[in-house]
């Protein structure tokens, strides 16, 4: 992976992060919504994918890290 | 073996390595915080208990005509809310803080609804559900029961 690809990448994988963090954002103020509306059945649901996608952001900061290492300037 | 460069920019070149990935851990970090912040609220749902509301007298039959409404607290001092009679044998009670920002909304006998003054969220007058704006959810509804010509506060539906 040569520098050029190498911040390509890393520029999408920060972008699919930051577009994540919105769709979180919005599931939290959902979540505490229907808490505040007593609907605790839809509390459960909204954990497991908020879960979900920080573990896919965090996967996605895994690979940003590799792909920084892979193109690091030689030494 | 981590080198110092690994951590600390000494080109130009590589400080932007460095800078994004220090942002995209911060992206990470809020992450994991609004997932902290959805298991708080299952915690709270767990741990919530049905509420225990104590029955309180809140007005006479003959204290409000029809088409008009009584202010009253409930089911604590600082609680307000809004009975309206809305006919001669009915009537009915909300939370009067509107779900939106807190505002306290009021009866507009013309359209027949409860309003809100701040950024005009309008509510049913039948169930307290939004009929337009900004609140994100009905208004709580006080239970009553009557007693005779008495109006008893009895419970909170959210």
């Amino acid at each position: 992976v040569n520098r050029k690809s190498g911040i390509t990448a890393i520029d999408g994988a920060m972008a699919l992060i930051a577009i994540l963090l919105i769709v979180q954002m919005w599931l939290l103020t959902a979540t505490l919504e229907a808490f505040l509306g007593g609907h605790d059945e839809a509390i459960l649901p909204a954990v497991l994918i908020s879960g979900i996608i920080c573990a896919a952001c965090a996967g996605l900061f895994i690979f940003i890290r590799r792909i920084d290492a892979t193109v690091r300037t030689p030494r | 073996v981590k080198r110092i460069d690994d951590e600390f920019a000494i080109e130009t070149a590589t400080e932007q390595y460095v800078t994004r990935r220090q942002f995209s851990k911060f992206l990470v970090l809020t992450s994991l915080g609004m997932f902290a912040g959805n298991l708080w609220i299952l915690v709270k749902s767990w741990l919530r208990r049905p509420a225990a509301y104590t029955e309180r007298l809140v007005a006479g039959m003959d204290e409000i005509g029809v088409g008009e409404v009584k202010l009253f607290t409930y089911p604590e001092p600082g609680d307000a809310c809004i009975l309206i009679r809305t006919s001669v044998d009915q009537v009915v009670a909300y939370s009067q803080k509107c779900t939106h920002l807190s505002c306290a909304v009021y009866y507009a006998k013309g359209a027949n609804r409860l309003e809100c003054p701040c950024h005009e969220g309008y509510f049913s007058i039948a169930d307290g559900s939004v009929l337009q704006g900004p609140p994100p959810r009905a208004l709580p509804r006080i239970l009553l029961r009557r007693e005779g010509n008495q109006i008893v506060a009895t419970g909170v539906q959210l």
